[in-house]
């Protein structure tokens, strides 16, 4: 409308309102010309017609006529009703008028030339009546059916659809496919402005329906096939062009569960809103992480719905019990939800619709699918491809956090989903058998961690009582271990390394023995040094005292030679007087 | 009752089967405006049941667009539409009645098929 208003030459477009259809029609059907819908009984062209009838006059305020030549108003109502619409409320208030055109060829004897004019202004009165701006004919082949003069026929058909253009009526026609024809009729000569082709059609016992743009004249559209799906709330195309690749990224981190695999991305675990995949071969514990990050999503009081494709949910919870995670305590306050389905049960498109209606419904943060792979049972690899492509965008978009876990098969490649969805896979971890003296053990490795620097390293992945666990693995002397052979190199390094601590105890008590010797030397030393010492003073004093006995006794001889001499004067004179 | 009915309904029959060739014929043409196929159309009606039916007729003739209500209740899809009320059964022909033998076999005034 508004591209119309800048550049009067640009096609008008009229919205459907039809999930997707808007997305790869680039905003509707022509507005004001017919288009085609053409395709096999039971492709859903009726229901294609009667949603843009509904659409039209609940969300676009057009009123549209419904023309019908195959069913009465009745059983319309009723077709309607399935759709959650009530036919006739709509047709009191206006919105919608319908008319039942009867064409009965055994009643009808043509006896020379005629026109359609009665159509004409039969469609005229119900178009009159609510100021219609949209139409639809379901199904006006009937009148080929019902009138043999297939000349006149044509003229009056070429002169509807001008005549639906000139009153500038948005219509539908739909039309059942024909041998080598995209109708049975050729209706496709009068109407070339757009033509929608419907596919129904049974692969391996799934169904899936289908939809492609022919033709749109003046308008560049999708040209692929899209899937689609009819459920209770209408007809929902899920093209991939109708999610972009501009969705906001968050910056917040959350834990997978496993602190030392927190550790391992960059300390911080996942980033909020990333798809995050695991796989690995069956057994090596991926249901035990997703259940893991699970657990941890709900203590941190976040919904988390987990889609399981191999187990039912009590069974889920009761393993999940051995390692010591209580899931059934977060299903009690409503912030896990298991949805379990058989891959097989449905088709892929139907199992995409579910995903949505459920994620719609439940609006978590955390989505888990375990596993992917089961996927494939119901589709080709590249059908898979494509649902998930879509899911993804979609979860992104809607930043929740995705958990896959993708089971690989013994001898396959294990750097290779079965799905080939790594490119759209933020981090990828794998988890693989390391067998080892007879032995298998879990190792868990980083593959790749977008926007986040993160450990090269792998880890022994732990299933205990406790829950999950990481070991570093043995990788000294140019060796990875893992298990038992990683106990037993732990414990020959641990009585090593206890070796040589007790050497070097002994060596130290040996110096402190060697110093105890060497002071108990000095000691000894020390004491003949002293007895020594104190000999010599002896000596020394008993000398003096000798000589002061021998100065003594020197004088007491000179008294007795020379009489008595003062006791100064012997002194002084002691040698002179000698 | 139920064979009471038998025999109404084959009184009825009888009935219907004896008056077969004096019964008044209701018949209706509608047409979309004075278009050279509508006048003709009626024109032809006009002549045929004159020719045929010997004055035992009733005909209408109804402009669509003076009376576009009746369209949908009569089911009319092409105009010209003939429509023959009575006798039952009811009879639809289109086109501008200028094939003579079809006008006839469509009012059950020949066995046609």
């Amino acid at each position: 409308m508004v591209t119309a208003k800048q550049d009067p030459d640009v096609l008008e477009k009229c919205p459907t309102g039809i999930k997707g259809l808007d997305e790869i029609t680039k905003g509707g059907l022509p507005r004001g010309r017919p288009t085609l819908i053409c395709g096999s009984a039971g492709c859903g062209k009726t229901l294609f017609a009667m949603e843009f009838l509904m659409r039209g006059a609940m969300d676009f305020k057009e009123p549209g006529v419904f023309m019908t030549f195959e069913e009465t108003t009745e059983d319309l109502a009723k077709n309607f009703q399935s759709l959650g619409f009530d036919l006739h409320d709509m047709i009191s208030r206006g919105l919608i008028a319908t008319d039942y055109v009867l064409v009965e060829r055994s009643e009808i004897e043509e006896t020379g030339a005629y026109d359609l004019e009665g159509l004409f202004i039969r469609l005229g009165n119900a178009i009159d009546s609510i100021g219609a701006k949209r139409v639809v004919l379901d199904t006006i082949e009937a009148l080929f059916s019902g009138l043999s003069n297939i000349t006149i026929l044509r003229a009056e058909l070429r002169r509807l659809f001008r005549w639906l253009k000139d009153r500038g009526m948005t219509a539908i026609i739909t039309g059942e496919s024909g041998v080598g024809l995209l109708t049975r009729y050729g209706l496709e000569e009068y109407v070339a402005d757009c033509v929608i082709f419907l596919d129904f059609r049974i692969q391996e016992q799934i169904s899936t329906r289908r939809l492609r743009i022919i033709k749109y004249r003046g308008s560049s559209h999708g040209a692929d096939e899209y899937p689609f799906l009819i459920d209770e709330y209408g007809i929902s195309i899920l093209p991939i062009t109708s999610l972009g690749l501009d969705y906001i990224v968050s910056t917040e981190r959350i834990s997978t569960g496993v602190p030392k695999l927190d550790a391992m991305l960059d300390g911080k675990g996942f980033y909020r809103g990333s798809t995050i995949l695991v796989s690995g071969t069956a057994g090596t514990g991926k249901s035990s992480l997703s259940a893991t990050f699970a657990n941890a999503a709900c203590m941190r009081g976040e919904r988390c719905l987990y889609f399981a494709f191999e187990e039912s949910p009590s069974q889920i919870i009761r393993n999940m019990g051995s390692i010591g995670l209580d899931l059934s305590r977060w299903v009690k306050e409503g912030l896990l939800k298991f949805h379990s389905a058989r891959p097989s049960l449905y088709g892929l498109e139907m199992h995409l619709v579910t995903f949505l209606n459920v994620i719609n419904s439940y609006d978590p943060q955390v989505f888990i699918i375990d596993p992917i792979s089961n996927l494939s049972s119901a589709g080709t690899a590249s059908e898979v491809k494509s649902i998930l492509t879509r899911l993804i965008d979609y979860l992104k978009m809607k930043k929740i956090s995705t958990f896959l876990t993708d089971l690989t098969h013994f001898g396959g490649n294990l750097e290779h989903t079965s799905e080939e969805i790594s490119s759209m896979i933020d981090t990828w971890l794998l988890l693989r058998d390391i067998e080892l003296n007879g032995e298998r053990n879990r190792g868990l490795y980083i593959l790749k961690s977008r926007g986040m620097p993160h450990s090269n390293q792998i880890q022994e992945f732990l299933l205990t009582d406790q829950g999950v666990g990481l070991v570093d693995v043995y990788t000294g002397s140019g060796m990875v271990l893992t298990g038992s052979a990683r106990a037993v190199q732990d414990a020959r390094e641990n009585a090593a390394e206890l070796s040589r601590r007790c050497e070097a105890d002994r060596k130290a008590r040996d110096q402190k023995r060697k110093k105890t010797l060497l002071e108990a030397r000095i000691a000894a030393l020390r004491a003949e040094f002293d007895a020594e010492s104190e000999e010599l003073s002896l000596m020394a004093e008993e000398e003096q005292k000798r000589q002061m006995v021998l100065v003594e006794d020197r004088s007491e001889m000179a008294l007795l030679r020379k009489g008595k001499p003062t006791r100064k004067s012997v002194r002084n004179g002691s040698g002179k007087g000698a | 009752m139920k064979s009471n009915r038998r025999e109404t309904g084959t009184e009825d029959f009888e009935t219907a089967a004896a008056k077969r060739g004096n019964e008044t014929y209701v018949l209706r043409l509608y047409v979309s405006g004075l278009t050279p196929k509508s006048t003709l159309a009626i024109a032809n009606v006009q002549k045929l049941c004159k020719e045929h039916l010997n004055g035992r007729y009733e005909l209408e003739v109804i402009d669509l667009y003076q009376q576009n209500k009746l369209v949908s209740e009569e089911q009319i899809i092409a105009t010209p539409t003939l429509i023959k009320k009575l006798p039952l059964p009811l009879r639809k022909l289109i086109g501008d009645m200028s094939d003579t033998k079809k006008f006839l076999v469509g009012i059950d005034l020949k066995p046609g098929h």
